[in-house]
């Protein structure tokens, strides 16, 4: 089982946080009440979506005090412990995406598929178009197709018709395109891997111990940020790594892991290759 | 003879402006095809908001969408009855996909579950964003007045209510929690059997705070009192219309002053025709 450690892990807080938000609105919790787009803990400390916050300012709104202090608290808590761990730790649709990518492998899709190539940057001009179509429209763009807002609120308030984004989704990243959705389309995945830039943990690999079975690659939803598997010891350098762990998971020659950036050591160690 | 091939010499410029091209053009179909949804998917102007919302296109700008007003709601599915243990039926809903008002935002429909008008207002503190703005509910002093209330406001249909009728109904004025004040009851005399009286509903716009009570209590098939948004109901005579009586009004004149107050529409040049005179003898 050890193979699977840092995905149970994962699945108990995606859905620990599902139950606390469902249970403040069906039995009046107050632990964690509101959905991902903004919520208080215990009623006092605000959380606020930094992007749709952007969204909202972006159409004009005057946004309260409340919800710009949960918008920092966001992106203090991320920027430390890494902008898309919220993919991979919190959002609930990364239960359906990773669902169409289990059934991928079990059906070989990757194998037999015509590939389509859609930039990995794509996210990030969506960002902007985001921002523009809120401008124009004077509404949160994203915020009215956001399939994780959809998913979020069918769970604490009801299912409605929005459901069906997340089918279409499923199917999309099933037999369009792996990691469709979270890997290159989700904007809100572009906002929190900016955020996370500069965090503090990260995958740390030993090419020392590497043997080279690309068990990783083959599991990675963000492929491109292992660029240095077999290639030199280092951490991921790459914003898109959501943190999620199943390279370590699956990695059984003990090359990756858990570790903390130490910017300063790092700086060090480059000093000293230069003076050898 | 050889046909000569054109070779086109692609320079990094020219790929660079193409490029530059595709994702314009991506982008442009794309954010049309956005943005036209967007504003699609805004509220039905029917769509009723929850207390001390602000102005609706305002509102949708501002709302994050979270569902706290709705789970503060003291009319809502998990405040059970402390009695009967019974679920209460929620009075704010957060829109779906397939509701009249954008998707993910709190609005009420007063003839299933109408505003109860809790003298605390606990949906308001709550919001994170003041997409429902405490000040416009808080008088003076800083204090959380219900009755500053402001969610739509009750119209009656007059001919299909049957207190208009002649039928004795006063459903709706004993269901306002404004009792008296709201919806007075205006008596009339009824011609046809001479010797009833009507007792007419009349809404007074300025106390009416849309809390929808009047509406779910209407005993007709399809209720003849019903709330709609106040700017759907509401006229606007224009500030060009005086009321000469009303010294408020004559003081809003006077502090006119500095507006353009001159006469745009001509006189008519043409005489005024006695048409009604002429040819009379009235000896």
């Amino acid at each position: 089982m050890s193979n699977y450690k840092y995905l149970i892990l994962r699945r108990i807080s995606q859905i620990t946080l599902l139950v606390l938000y469902f249970g403040a609105n069906a039995y009046g919790w107050k632990m964690l009440a509101g959905n991902l787009s903004s919520s208080t803990i215990l009623g006092t400390i605000p959380l606020s979506d930094p992007f749709a916050l952007l969204q909202m300012l972006a159409a004009g709104a005057s946004v309260g005090a409340t919800a710009l202090v949960g918008g920092l608290v966001i992106v203090f808590f991320y920027g430390l412990i890494g902008g898309r761990a919220f993919c991979s730790w919190v959002c609930p649709v990364n239960m359906v995406t990773d669902a169409a990518n289990w059934l991928r492998r079990k059906l070989y899709i990757d194998k037999i598929e015509r590939k389509i190539w859609v930039s990995r940057n794509l996210r990030y001009y969506l960002i902007i178009l985001a921002l523009i179509v809120s401008f124009v429209s004077g509404l949160a763009a994203f915020e009215v197709i956001s399939p994780i807002t959809i998913l979020n609120r069918g769970v604490i308030f009801g299912f409605g018709a929005g459901a069906g984004l997340l089918v279409a989704i499923f199917f999309f990243d099933l037999f369009v395109l792996k990691n469709g959705w979270c890997g290159h389309i989700c904007p809100l995945g572009g906002v929190h891997s900016i955020i996370g830039k500069y965090n503090l943990f990260r995958v740390k690999h030993n090419s020392d111990n590497c043997t080279l079975c690309m068990k990783c690659k083959d599991i990675c939803p963000e492929v491109q940020v292992l660029d240095m598997i077999g290639k030199r010891s280092d951490f991921v350098a790459k914003q898109e790594c959501t943190n999620c762990g199943r390279c370590v998971d699956v990695c059984n020659d003990d090359a990756l892991g858990f570790n903390i950036r130490n910017y300063m050591k790092n700086n060090q160690e480059v000093t000293d290759e230069n003076v050898n | 003879m050889k046909k000569e091939v054109k070779k086109v010499h692609i320079t990094p410029r020219r790929r660079f402006f193409t490029n530059i091209a595709q994702g314009t053009g991506m982008s442009i179909m794309g954010g049309l095809l956005w943005a036209g949804y967007a504003q699609k998917a805004k509220s039905s102007a029917l769509t009723l908001r929850p207390p001390a919302a602000l102005e609706e296109e305002d509102f949708l700008k501002t709302c994050i969408k979270c569902g706290l007003c709705s789970e503060a709601c003291f009319n809502r599915d998990s405040n059970r009855d402390k009695e009967t243990l019974e679920h209460r039926p929620a009075t704010l809903k957060m829109a779906k996909a397939q509701d009249d008002a954008t998707i993910g935002t709190p609005f009420f429909v007063p003839s299933e579950v109408p505003c109860y008008m809790c003298e605390d207002i606990p949906c308001v503190p709550v919001c994170p964003t003041e997409a429902l703005d405490i000040t416009s509910v808080s008088n003076d002093k800083g204090e959380l007045d219900f009755k500053m209330m402001n969610m739509g406001l009750a119209v009656v249909d007059s001919n299909s209510c049957i207190a208009f009728w002649g039928i004795q109904c006063d459903a709706c004025y004993r269901a306002c929690p404004l009792l008296d004040e709201a919806i007075k009851l205006e008596y009339d005399r009824n011609e046809r059997t001479g010797k009833h009286a009507f007792l007419k509903p009349i809404v007074d716009m300025n106390i009416c705070t849309g809390c929808g009570l009047c509406e779910k209590a209407c005993v007709t098939e399809k209720p003849a009192i019903f709330v709609r948004p106040r700017e759907l109901v509401l006229g606007k005579p224009g500030d060009h219309y005086v009321k000469g009586w009303d010294a408020k009004d004559q003081q809003r004149v006077a502090q006119q002053s500095d507006k353009d107050m001159t006469t745009h529409t001509e006189r008519s040049k043409s005489e005024a025709v006695d048409y009604l005179n002429t040819g009379v003898d009235f000896e």
